[in-house]
């Protein structure tokens, strides 16, 4: 492998784009094909469901690696469960943003070493962007803080989008956003109440099936 | 590829800023149960330090060897391993399967 070849790689990383490196495992030679010149390439038939499902592998001697970018958990609301959830993301591979405009919540001495906006989660998200490799978890059960997390959600392809609250909750959620303009199908998208049911008790439980649950959307698409 | 294969990444390139020698291991092929998945990595520096993983333990340390090797001839080289390697009561896979990994200099 080229210097520049790792160069690059780790530059597409840095700027959230997919690549994907393509050996000759016979003669060594590399090329590097973004995600969006895949349907260019030699190899257009297999790079494209490689991309999809992330998925590397060799055909005919030479060797597809799948560079997508990293996982990334945007969790609204920097609450107790947040904490709990945060540690298994993190070992499942997720870069963790946490969004709380509430101060008092959203400190570094709660949540050291974590990328932290004390802002709404309307005007921060804009700056972050949701791409396919965002999950979003909404955990404050404030409407008023919720809700915009969710609508951006909603407009993006995130590959997850979760709710905390009661089935009660629940509805009275997808009314808003019905009464806000988005289909039936589009509100679908959330997954309330969140997490797999799996009779958790207390945050830490809660956080083991909130993330299997976006790991199970993640390898399994729904 | 797994979560951690960008870490690799960032090694292999803080490595070679240091003006250490560094090569790359990459899972590029497995047939039947293999403990690391197609493109799981390990980086290797001319004196054997290394980080990351090909298999979970089973083969690592033959493929360590072999980097050495390889960063001093700047070759790369395909390797294979699994239960049908004459050298497998050493470096064999206990899970019976069987993994093709390739091992590159970065230059």
């Amino acid at each position: 492998m080229k210097r520049e070849i790792l160069d690059q790689l780790l530059a597409a990383r840095a700027n959230r784009q997919a690549v994907a490196l393509i050996t000759n495992l016979e003669k060594g030679d590399q090329r590097i094909v973004p995600r969006a010149m895949a349907s260019e390439d030699a190899l257009a038939g297999k790079l494209d469901e490689a991309f999809r499902f992330d998925q590397s592998g060799s055909h005919d001697g030479q060797f597809i690696n799948i560079h997508n970018p990293p996982l990334r958990l945007v969790i609204i609301g920097a609450v107790h469960i947040a904490q709990s959830v945060i540690p298994i993301a993190q070992q499942l591979g997720y870069d963790v943003t946490v969004i709380d405009p509430r101060g008092a919540f959203a400190t570094g001495a709660r949540f050291p070493g974590i990328a932290l906006h004390a802002e709404w989660p309307d005007e921060i998200i804009p700056r972050i962007g949701l791409d396919p490799r965002t999950a979003l978890i909404a955990l404050t059960h404030d409407p008023k803080i919720d809700d915009p997390a969710l609508d951006a959600a909603l407009k993006s392809e995130v590959f997850y989008i979760g709710a905390l609250g009661s089935k009660k909750t629940q509805a009275s959620r997808a009314q808003r956003l019905k009464d806000a303009g988005f289909t039936e199908q589009q509100v679908a998208r959330i997954h309330g109440p969140i997490g797999l049911n799996i009779g958790a008790k207390g945050a830490p439980e809660i956080a083991v099936s909130i993330m299997g649950e976006v790991t199970r959307c993640l390898r399994l698409g729904a | 590829m797994a979560a951690s294969d960008h870490t690799i990444l960032e090694q292999a390139s803080e490595w070679l800023k240091q003006g250490r020698k560094v090569a790359l291991a990459t899972v590029v092929e497995t047939w039947g149960s293999a403990p690391q998945p197609i493109g799981s990595q390990l980086v290797i520096d001319g004196e054997g330090n290394f980080t990351g993983s090909v298999s979970g333990g089973c083969v690592e340390g033959a493929v360590v060897t072999e980097a050495v090797d390889i960063i001093a001839s700047g070759k790369p080289k395909l390797l294979q391993f699994g239960v049908a390697d004459e050298t497998a009561w050493r470096v064999g896979l206990a899970c019976g399967g069987r993994i093709g990994v390739y091992v590159e200099p970065i230059n």
